[in-house]
């Protein structure tokens, strides 16, 4: 009996969007969450995910508008379509929660994740590591006669790539922001 | 104004005129507020876990919210309990806690405990109130917070200070809140749901406690929907009374210990439809063969209820009664159809079911079997205007399966948490609702002594409750799941060193009866009817009784054990790690 035809996305007002497809396949989403800047909301959210057994990948945090007191809280987490969907169910839920989007299939979007490493070394090691922080267009915010800190802005794949590279050239200090993520356009 | 008073203000302009609590340090100026005033009752109970759950008993009788007054620290603490109930089963509660003052929070002052902290995740919502100006809002807040929505416990944590400082009280018209749930559910989904029902050949309406929160109008015209359509109906503990047991389509309460051809017809069902339901694991059994052939719609307030564990195929999103209202309305307008031909197999079907007789046990004539004793208290008190609350463990099951409720908001058990210990106090919040009604606890007599001190609350108010204790002399319902799980070793399932029930009611003031015969059974019951005032009845029944049917851990709906004879083997290991 599947005389039904209801489709994906068919109401705005349907709990959900039937999902079809592999549903022990783990994915990766990114949410951004606009909560109401009041104290206890940031702990609201993450006892939620330790709570209830989510993940957290990154998590960044900070006021996005003043005079309407809301911050924006970018998530990234993994779990199956169901779980994924348990988790924007169970964020909607909290009170300060405006606003879930999530921008994996909310159409293309932008992340970013600013971090800054700390390569100490000297001669050869040190010009390399100049020269591929170039490449990655880094910045150099501090130096020493036997130091670089270098600032990286870019999504978490390319970051994650230039730490590989500075690891055998001395990489002995790391910072990440986790991400911030837009929709485009 | 000062705080203390806005809050008594706040409470009035919100209609409430009763209040459980328990004072301290930290609570003072609102009880100097509360002694001032006439407009709201406070009853002061002997626990704090007890105001808990005298409030929840008050609100599910009555749909109004039920308001908790408790000091800092452990007064704070002693009612996390109740909180976690009061959410796990959607009940609306307001619990106004003291604190240390503002400049003091931090430093581990006496009775400090980071009560919000404590009770984020036991609660809907919670508030610190740092500014007295912001205290009547946040107030009018926790209400609408409490009652909209899928309704739940939420707490306002008052510091000494905010308490005695003055500001701007306002009333509930200024209250602002960005929480508005959805009430209409989708009508393309609701059109989706009914054009199933036309066809369907095994439907079933599975129904939960979302019916009874949504309000009399859900159940009414829950009835209706029933009645014009014919389908069989079913529902969880939380759900008992939304449609009448005596009524014809009704098949009896479903899961562990529900009724065999209400968890037959679940699992054979070609379209469940779940009206304010959750797919609980007491429900279910195993999950991959819960119902494998049907279509599932489910009508829910709550987004995270809907595709929590059980995928269904017609989600709508909205309040019971709006949704039932347009489906009636869409049934009707597309010309009242069901395949009446098939619904008559169907019913053949489920009366092949019922001649089961799954409730039917070894009746004896020396000891008093437990079900004897419930079938005898149902029958001496079903004309009564009844209130049943009762404790955890087989004798509420015994409850929910030999007693009949034809109304909603009649019976009050702690079902998600399943809390030892809620009956008593349940049944004080019920008695203070209904003054003049009849209102029994049914209890086991463990459970019944994890807050018997509220007996002295019973006594102080007049409340004439009725403690009708099955009493086993064991954790009963633990020893069973020994006696199926491991080896009959029934290690601390015990109830030692009893205290005397007829002595221990004397000592507070109550009466007491013991009964021991079934003979005399009946006119126990009708003396403790007769008898004006608080009654502990001391039932001594049958030791070893087990409660059937029951779904095995691990097991699906046709796996139903239903007597002693068929227990040997019946829980697989991977059963057994199961709750
Ligand atoms: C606070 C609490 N502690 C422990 C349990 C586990 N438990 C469930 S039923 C039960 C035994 C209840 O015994 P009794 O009240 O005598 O009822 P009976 O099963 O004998 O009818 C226990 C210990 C619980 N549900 N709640
Ligand atoms: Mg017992």
């Amino acid at each position: 009996m599947n005389a039904l035809n209801i489709t994906k996305g068919m109401s705005s007002k349907s709990a959900y969007n039937l999902r079809s497809g592999h549903a022990d396949l783990n994915e990766r989403h990114t949410l951004a969450v606009i909560v109401a800047n009041e104290p206890g909301v940031l702990a609201r959210v993450i006892g939620l995910f330790s709570g209830r057994g989510y993940n957290i990948e990154s998590l960044t945090v900070a006021e996005v508008d003043h005079e309407g007191h809301t911050s924006r809280i970018t998530i990234v987490t993994s779990g199956t379509p169901q779980i994924i969907e348990q988790i924007k169910a169970q964020l909607g839920r909290i009170i300060p929660v405006y606003d879930v989007h999530d921008l994996t299939v909310e159409g293309p979007s932008v992340e970013r994740e600013l971090s800054l490493f700390k390569v100490s070394g000297k001669g050869e090691k040190r010009v390399e590591a100049l020269r591929l922080a170039d490449v990655f267009r880094a910045n150099v915010v501090d130096s020493t006669l036997d130091s670089f800190t270098f600032e990286v802005v870019g999504s978490p794949e390319k970051i994650d790539a230039f730490a590989d590279l500075m690891r055998p050239l001395g990489l002995s200090e790391m910072a990440r922001t986790g991400v911030a993520a837009l929709s485009r356009g | 104004m000062s705080g203390a008073k806005m809050v008594v203000q706040a409470l009035i302009d919100q209609g409430v005129d009763t209040v459980f609590g328990y004072p301290g340090g930290a609570v003072l100026p609102i009880y100097d507020e509360i002694f001032l005033q006439n407009s709201i009752k406070h009853f002061l109970v002997r626990h704090e876990q007890g105001a808990v759950h005298a409030a929840e008993a008050y609100a599910r009788s009555t749909g109004k919210p039920g308001v908790v007054l408790v000091t800092s620290g452990p007064g704070a603490t002693n009612a996390v309990t109740g909180l976690t109930d009061a959410l796990m089963d959607s009940i609306p509660l307001v619990v106004l806690t003291g604190q240390v003052p503002t400049f003091m929070i931090g430093s581990d002052a006496f009775q400090e405990a980071d009560t919000v902290g404590i009770t984020r995740p036991c609660t809907k919502h919670n508030w610190l109130v740092k500014d007295t100006n912001a205290l009547a809002n946040t107030l009018h807040t926790a209400f609408h917070v409490a009652c909209s929505g899928r309704p739940g416990p939420v707490l306002v944590d008052i510091p000494k200070d905010v308490q005695f400082a003055n500001g701007t009280y306002e009333g509930p018209a200024k209250m602002k809140s960005h929480y508005q749930p959805q009430l209409k559910g989708d009508l393309d989904a609701i059109t989706a749901l009914v054009a199933a029902m036309e066809t369907a050949q095994k439907p079933i309406f599975y129904t939960g406690g979302g019916v009874i929160n949504s309000g009399p109008v859900a159940s009414q015209l829950l009835r209706e929907l029933v009645e014009a359509t014919n389908f069989p109906i079913t529902s969880t503990l939380m759900g008992l009374g939304c449609y009448p047991g005596n009524g014809d389509n009704w098949l009896g309460m479903l899961g562990m210990h529900g009724l065999y051809e209400a968890n037959m017809a679940m699992h054979d069902c070609d379209l469940m439809i779940n009206i304010g339901a959750r797919f609980d694991d007491r429900i279910t059994g195993r999950l991959d063969s819960f119902s494998p052939g049907s279509t599932k719609a489910h009508i829910d307030i709550d987004a995270s209820s809907i595709n929590k564990v059980i995928r269904v195929d017609i989600p709508i999103l909205g309040d019971v009664a709006h949704v039932l209202e347009d489906m009636l309305k869409v049934w009707k307008a597309r010309g009242r159809e069901t395949n009446s031909k098939a619904l008559k197999t169907w019913w053949a079907e489920i009366d092949g079911w019922r001649k089961i007789r799954c409730l039917d046990y070894a009746a004896d004539s020396k000891v008093i079997k437990p079900q004897y004793a419930l079938e005898r208290l149902e029958a001496l008190t079903k004309d009564h205007d009844r209130y049943i609350t009762t404790e955890v463990g087989q004798h509420q099951m015994w409850a929910a399966q030999y007693m009949t409720f034809n109304d909603p908001n009649r019976w009050m058990t702690s079902g998600g948490l399943g809390t030892m210990g809620y009956g008593v106090p349940a049944s004080i919040g019920a008695q203070v609702a209904h003054p003049s009604s009849l209102v029994i606890n049914v209890a086991g007599e463990a459970s019944w002594l994890m807050n018997m001190q509220e007996m002295g609350t019973a006594m102080q108010y007049g409340l004439p409750v009725k403690q009708f204790i099955l009493n086993n002399e064991r954790l009963g319902m633990v020893r069973q799941w020994q006696e199926l799980l491991h080896g009959e070793r029934y290690s601390q399932s015990w109830s030692e060193s009893l205290p005397d029930f007829v002595k221990l009611a004397e000592a507070f003031g109550a009466k007491g009866i013991l009964c021991s015969d079934p003979a005399d059974l009946d006119e126990a019951i009708m003396e403790m009817l007769a008898f004006d005032g608080p009654v502990i009845f001391d039932c001594l029944v049958e030791k070893h009784e087990n409660c059937f049917p029951m779904i095995p851990s691990g097991k699906a709906h046709n796996e139903m054990l239903l007597g002693d004879a068929a227990i040997k083997g019946a829980i697989d290991a991977s059963g057994s790690v199961l709750v």
